[in-house]
């Protein structure tokens, strides 16, 4: 039964800290220092501002701010001289593209107004990366950047085109005859045209060196696919078709292998027929994926290679001595591997280890299973990077044998822990030159910054898997004076084609096999059978030599061999929010609270409650409710110490610390968004384990983290969950049970009308909208709160409003931790205790009963304004500024709101957001609402509210009102599906279901009826239009 | 003076037709062939070859042809004589050219050639219908000697017409002012007539009555206090009435009615021309703007229409003031076209116009909800229209105004399968046909408010 679990948000709140338990009954904690301002006599007298004067100046500046009113401004309307037949002023376009920006590759829409891109939303013709993740749908903003280069550079000196094309070409000609080596160090591009010009640029110009560099490097895994499939890719894996999925530090929902796996994966998740797969997670620091697993197991990096050496003996049949690992462990591995064997071909087993052996040995499991799941034959081309290459040219240019380095799509200063290494073998060439669209770490010592378009803005084609292509077409004029890097390649070929010309021509020779390349075009799209290895001869040589690991002959054996434990482990992983760190001036994403941690505007430690212990290093919130954590000294053999703050993260496993890429960036951004520490500086040899020393520093530090702002208060109803086998064999009242409240002393059903304080509206014409979220199918993954940000111009409040509590996220995603076990059989446990030694000894059992805090479960649960059909907060506005639709929305008139925040305080959910601020056009917000560059991205359906007027989610209303003026224009009705939020459009895996309960067959009024279906606080009473479906775990061992 | 106005006017439908649809029906043509003959009968009775020429000019090359102005083709006036002087061409070559001209062109006729060239390779089209007498009635009409402009009715420029009228204000002005003086001199000779018979009057000891004296009536008013209340009362209400109706007319703009960078009469182009509202604002049955048309859409007509009527444009000096003609000039600088040589000069410079209608950005207003679903008419809510020469907002766009609008207007639920099923239950429960807007929810805040 779900409501004896115990839920909790925070280690604080789990320790019954004071703190929280003062927050909970009492919203102040400090007394508010009323006494301090108006008690002090003196003070108030010595005022220069007399009552008299204040009340004057009030009085006057009211006056003068009504007579400046009554002039209206004039406003002047500038049509198009010829208007483009495309766009007609007021109606959206949308055009199918794709980004590549090297670490993020997904097919997109993108929606456009009067020629400007303002939303990115999912491709559903897209078979392969067809969703937006957070980032992708943030990168809109990026496009608009008021710190992007606009035009080339030498030095600091802007130059003109024509200037920078003389003299590359003339150095290139130069060199090229002295014979000395050119570097192309690139980001994986995955382009068949790309890969065809650097051909054609190696033929020109003789010696020239192709290095792809990913800043978060999958080397390994493209090592161990290179040596047992000749090819290098990496391995695609269809979690749709996988029941039994065991993961051992691969974080595959976030952006393990370049993500856009977690479709398949939730698609798996949602009981079906009473059944759904099973997930395990061995992993170290808590992620994402590790949230959504059945069954997770904390163990350090370390211990991560020996269960997977023993899960290749157990499956595959090797022998390898795995005694280092704790019984308990050992015990864990035993069973998954039992669990897999009997999954046969149903499982698969994936791993994120940074070490050949552990990929090959991942790849020889699933080969074993015969594992449906795993598909070796589409290999995924979306990371191409090669660790010793990028080594070696360091080298090289270090010893002064490179004449030239070009770059793109790379930031090598920043994302490489040798960087000074890199700096001082650039000042050896006679020629550096970088295409970025921000003036980052390596513009700055390169001797020309070449000005690159926003992809937005570009043109391009990407071979995502093997066969499965897409491409990339400008959706707005450029902005500023930039060139793509294709196109210089085309000039220094001294080729006369247009880029988009010559990938047409590629694609018709090469890849179309005969298919309309505008469908293409227009689809964003193409798959074929059509290899494309014929025209990329030149790129398989390079590739060829690259390999720089071998694996061996007993993989397993050696990789038992290489788990050698010293000091503490620490594992550095991308966030969902910020990647690879490219994207750091995005205030969208900085504000972005990090699933796990609930942490915005910064990266940390993750320790261990254990180790926290240990180390003395304490988290605490002060009287507002904020968090503050110690610092520590992190130190790397061979790298500078690196102080960084600490968060105490349930579920860390004990020895192992977590720093996550993506910040700490000095060049190229807004100083509000030089948030965290590099962790790139600890990324020594691309091994995302490294061994540290940790010593406590002085100092606390202040986080923007939305944690603690809303205590549960007791009601452990919000989150419902079960576990599969209640959810097969009992009935619906055992696992989701009704709430009852009392009526003339009779148990009733709160859904009851009897019960209710008012009368029911009929809404049985028209439409009734409902938004169904499946928290099953939520693998928390953050998309649909950027989608929110962007369709409804939420504004970015910064860190330190985020630390007052004032977010403005319409749409938040709460996280809670419960304890894997109910409490109820920790006593079972507890009670069948005999003696003190053996398998039911006290002595180890006592143990076992461990602190819930080492290895919680998660819940993901999108919150939202609820849209109450009986809402508390419409009852106390005083000006009626929120009222009810008759199509279930609940409405909020932001011209007619006054601002006395009635409504927030009634409002039992939290969602209502305060607009303590004018946040556009406020210098003090320096994000991208104060100046006219980043007020493109602002959607022109949707108000930009002001200063003193509450806000939250609408249903997005304008969408809504927008698909039913189409039908009604078109005299049609409408069908299911076409109702979308923008948060339900982005959900790539299922979660979110909108539409019409009015509409019998629509998918919504289905699961309205569904057994797992349940209102967020049923008893208050409120009748949501906000379902949520109870939570189903697979804990079923098999 | 009848006649070259209608005629103008219809070539001015007639060249619209030509740009939007470029094969003209033959239905208008034989319409307009007969209007213009029976019209031209009349007056020009020199020549008979040179009326018939003049019929079927107006007919077939009027589209791209001016006698004494370069258009799409050359200017036309004595052709014949000066393809003779200058080509040494005859009449012969013209029969060929017209008949066929791409013909002529393809054959590597020099003159054919160096003609198709200058005119940017814009081909004649081929009038094979025309027989060698209808070509040398036409020919004959070209070679008739312009007539001498009548002299324009009013003054050129309409500057000089402004200050004709402002001196009319100055003659006022000076008349009433002479009336003051007048009066002032009156009233100062009675004082001075008053103030002698009261000195004479003293002189010779007369008693004048003295008034008795009383309280002065404002003392009587403040010692009634039941006066002095109501008075207070009704002045408070009253100017409560009036600050109220200050602040209600705060932001709202009924009325309003600025002058835009180019004189542009609807009045003329929706009233006198009837050409549809959604010609140029097509925007507004798609999206939430009307949209003020892009300067192509003006071209699309006035590449031909470079001058108005004489009539319309006496009637523009003499009742608006305008210079309609001057107006299109200024058309013609904003898109960059460039009249003499019937080409684009690619230097525009966009029109600012003054935005008049003007919603607040938290109202949101469809117009295709409107215009198309709806089904109103635009001049519901913008006025007459097509009676404006100055463009001006005739409804006051305030929230009360939407309001009274969605509550006395029936949604159109006839024939739009969206509303087949909502209305068939709104059907069952209230049993009746019709519902207003505001029935249908058209009241909630959050319809216009997000």
């Amino acid at each position: 039964m779900s409501s004896n679990k115990k839920y909790w948000k925070s280690v604080e709140e789990l320790n019954d800290s004071s703190i929280v338990e003062t927050l909970k009954q009492n919203e102040f904690v400090q007394e508010i220092p009323t006494d301090e301002f108006l008690g002090d006599k003196d003070t108030l007298e010595s005022s220069s501002t007399t009552r008299r004067d204040f009340l004057k100046y009030v009085g006057f500046s009211t006056a003068a701010a009504s007579l400046a009113a009554c002039e209206g401004p004039v406003v002047k309307s500038i049509p198009y001289i010829v208007q483009p037949d495309r766009i007609v002023p007021g109606v959206a376009n949308y055009y199918a593209t794709t980004i590549a920006n090297g670490f993020d590759f997904a097919s997109v829409l993108v929606k456009t107004r009067e020629g400007r891109p303002i939303k990115i939303e999912n491709n559903t013709l897209a078979s392969t990366n067809g969703h937006a993740n957070a980032r992708v749908n943030a990168s809109v903003l990026d496009l608009y950047d008021s710190l992007r280069v606009q035009g080339p550079k030498k030095g600091d000196k802007a130059i003109a085109w024509s200037e920078f094309d003389t003299e590359t070409i003339n150095a290139l000609n130069s060199l090229k005859d002295s014979g000395k080596q050119i570097t192309l160090l690139t980001q994986t591009y995955a382009s068949p045209s790309t890969s065809k010009l650097i051909a054609e640029f190696s033929e020109k110009f003789g010696n020239v060196n192709h290095v792809v560099y990913d800043a978060v490097s999958e080397s390994a895994a493209l090592d161990a696919y290179q040596a047992m499939y000749g090819e290098r890719g990496l391995a695609n894996y269809d979690f749709a078709k996988a029941m039994t999925v065991v993961s051992v530090g691969a974080d595959f929902l976030g952006d393990w292998q370049g993500g856009g796996f977690d479709a398949g994966y939730a698609s798996k998740r949602v009981p079906d027929h009473g059944k759904m797969s099973r997930h395990i997670q061995f992993e170290s620091n808590m992620s994402l994926t590790g949230a959504n697993a059945d069954k997770r197991v904390p163990l350090t990096p370390t211990q991560q290679k020996l269960a997977l050496a023993q899960l290749h003996s157990l499956i595959v049949g090797s022998s390898v001595n795995t005694n280092a690992l704790p019984a308990k462990i050992k015990d864990a591995v035993q069973k998954t591997a039992s669990e897999l064997l009997k999954a046969g071909s149903n499982g698969v087993v994936v791993t994120g280890i940074q070490d050949v052996n552990a990929q090959t040995v991942a790849l020889e499991i699933n080969k074993k299973l015969g594992s449906k799941a795993f598909d070796p034959k589409t290999p995924i081309k979306t990371r191409q990077g090669n660790n010793k290459a990028v080594q070696t040219l360091i080298a090289d240019m270090k010893a002064g044998k490179v004449g030239a380095v070009i770059m793109s799509g790379v930031n090598p200063m920043y994302t490489l822990p040798n960087a000074k290494d890199f700096s001082e073998g650039l000042k050896k060439t006679s020629l550096s030159i970088v295409f970025t669209s921000k003036e980052d770490e390596t513009a700055l010592v390169s001797q020309y910054t070449a000005a690159a378009p926003h992809y937005l803005e570009s043109w391009g084609d990407v071979e995502i898997k093997k066969g499965h292509f897409a491409l990339m077409q400008p959706t707005i004029r450029p902005l500023f004076d930039t060139r793509q890097f294709q196109e210089a390649l085309l000039k220094w070929t001294d080729n006369g084609v247009s880029i988009n010309d010559y990938i047409k021509s590629t694609w018709k020779d090469s890849i179309l096999n005969g298919s309309s390349y505008n469908q293409a075009l227009h689809d964003g799209v193409y798959v074929s059978n059509v290899s494309v290895e014929n025209i990329l001869e030149e790129e398989t040589i390079v590739e060829e030599i690259a390999i720089d690991e071998v694996p061996g002959t007993n993989v397993a054996r050696e990789l038992a061999a290489s788990a050698k434990t010293t000091g503490t482990e620490l594992t550095l992983y991308t966030k969902v929010g910020m990647g690879d760190g490219q994207q750091a001036n995005n205030p969208w994403l900085q504000e972005f609270p990090d699933p796990i941690s609930r942490t915005s505007w910064d990266n940390y430690l993750t320790v261990s409650k254990a180790d926290a212990e240990a180390w003395n290093i304490i988290n605490e919130n002060d009287s507002t409710g904020a968090l503050n954590g110690s610092y520590v000294t992190l130190k790397v053999k061979g790298a500078q110490p690196l102080t960084v703050p600490v968060i105490i993260q349930p579920g860390q496993a004990k020895g192992s610390v977590g720093l996550s890429f993506g910040y700490g960036r000095t060049t190229g951004l807004k100083d509000e968004m030089k948030t965290g520490v590099n962790a790139y500086a600890l990324y020594t040899n691309f091994d995302t384990v490294q061994s540290v020393s940790i010593e406590p520093a002085n100092g606390m530090h202040e986080f923007a983290c939305v944690q603690l702002q809303n205590t549960l208060m007791g009601r452990g109803d919000i989150i419902k969950e079960t576990t599969l086998e209640i959810f097969n064999t009992k009935d619906k009242h055992y696992w989701n049970e009704v709430p009852m409240v009392s009526l003339n002393h009779e148990e009733t059903p709160v859904t009851s009308p009897q019960v209710d304080l008012w009368d029911e509206f009929d809404r049985s014409i028209g439409h009734h909208f409902n938004l169904s979220i499946d928290l099953n199918a939520c693998t928390g993954c953050g998309a649909c709160v950027i989608a929110c940000h962007a369709e409804n111009n939420v504004p970015v409040v910064g860190k330190e409003e985020i630390r007052r509590s004032r977010d403005m996220h319409w749409l938040r995603i709460d996280r809670y931790y419960s304890s894997e076990d109910t409490f109820a059989e920790d006593d079972a446990k507890k009670e069948g205790f005999s003696g003190l030694f053996g398998d039911n000894g006290s002595l180890g059992g006592f143990g076992e009963l461990e602190d819930p805090a080492d290895n919680p479960q998660v819940a993901f649960q999108p919150v939202m304004c609820q849209h109450c059909n009986h809402a508390p907060c419409e009852t106390v506005c005083p000006v009626a500024a929120t009222a009810h639709g008759r199509q279930g929305q609940n409405h909020m008139a932001y011209n007619r709101c006054v601002g006395t925040r009635y409504c927030a305080n009634n409002c039992p959910y939290k969602v209502r957001r305060f607009n303590w601020f004018l946040y556009n056009g406020n210098d003090e917000f320096d994000y991208h609402m104060n100046n006219d560059l980043g007020r493109m991205v602002i959607n022109p359906d949707v108000t930009v509210r002001s200063r003193g007027v509450m806000e939250k989610c609408s249903m997005c209303i304008q969408k809504t009102q927008k698909t039913i003026l189409d039908a009604k224009r078109d005299g049609r009705e409408i069908k299911d599906g076409e109702f979308q939020t923008a948060c339900s459009a982005a959900c790539g895996s299922g979660a979110m279901v909108f539409g019409d309960i009015n509409d019998e067959e629509s998918k919504v009024a289905k699961l309205l009826k569904d057994d797992r279906m349940y209102h967020l606080l049923e008893s208050v009473g409120t009748k949501p239009n906000v379902q949520y479906h109870t939570k189903v775990r697979n804990t079923t061992e098999a | 003076m009848k006649k070259p106005y209608q005629s103008l006017e219809v070539n001015s439908i007639y060249n619209m037709k030509q740009v939007i649809h470029r094969k003209l029906s033959r239905n208008t043509l034989s319409l307009s062939l007969i209007f213009l003959l029976t019209l031209s009968t009349s007056l020009f009775a020199q020549d008979g070859d040179a009326v018939t020429g003049k019929a079927l000019f107006n007919a077939n090359c009027i589209a791209c042809h001016k006698l004494d102005k370069k258009m799409t083709g050359p200017a036309l006036r004595n052709v014949e004589a000066r393809l003779a002087d200058t080509e040494g061409l005859d009449r012969e070559w013209l029969y060929k050219w017209i008949k066929n001209s791409a013909g002529l062109i393809k054959s590597g006729d020099a003159y054919a050639n160096k003609i198709y060239n200058e005119f940017n390779g814009a081909a004649m089209s081929a009038f094979p219908t025309l027989t060698n007498a209808d070509i040398d009635n036409i020919l004959a009409y070209t070679a008739t000697e312009p007539t001498v402009a009548p002299p324009p009715p009013g003054p050129i420029d309409g500057g000089s017409s402004s200050s004709a009228s402002s001196e009319g204000g100055i003659s006022n002005k000076l008349i009433l002012g002479a009336l003051g003086v007048l009066f002032a001199l009156l009233a100062a000779a009675l004082f001075l007539v008053n103030k002698t018979l009261r000195r004479f009057a003293e002189a010779k000891g007369v008693e004048l009555p003295q008034s008795s004296k009383r309280t002065p009536l404002w003392k009587a008013f403040a010692q009634n206090q039941f006066l002095v209340l109501v008075s207070v009362v009704v002045l408070m209400l009253a100017s409560a009435y009036f600050v109220y109706g200050f602040l209600m007319q705060v932001g709202v703009n009924q009325g309003y009615e600025p002058i835009q960078p180019i004189h542009y009469s609807h009045r003329i182009h929706a009233g006198d021309n009837g050409i549809d509202c959604k010609y140029c604002h097509s925007s507004a049955r798609v999206s939430k703007h009307s949209g003020i048309p892009s300067l192509n859409v003006c071209m699309n007509c006035h590449k031909s229409i470079y001058e108005v009527a004489p009539e319309t444009q006496a009637e523009g000096l003499a009742e608006y003031g305008v210079n309609y003609n001057a107006e299109i000039k200024k058309l013609y600088k904003a898109v960059g076209w460039d009249d003499a040589e019937q080409k684009y000069t690619g230097e525009s410079s966009p029109v600012k116009w003054i935005q008049i209608h003007k919603l607040p950005d938290f109202a949101y207003f469809n117009h295709s909800q409107h215009v198309v679903v709806g089904g109103v008419e635009c001049q519901t809510c913008h006025g007459p229209v097509e009676e404006m020469e100055i463009m001006s907002q005739h409804a006051p766009l305030t929230m009360g105004w939407c309001i009274n609008c969605h509550r006395e207007t029936d949604v159109k639920v006839k024939d739009n399968a969206y509303y087949t099923k909502i209305h068939e239950q709104l059907y069952k429960k209230y049993g009746k046909e019709n519902f207003t807007a505001a029935q249908m929810g058209g009241l909630e805040c959050g319809k216009c408010h997000y």
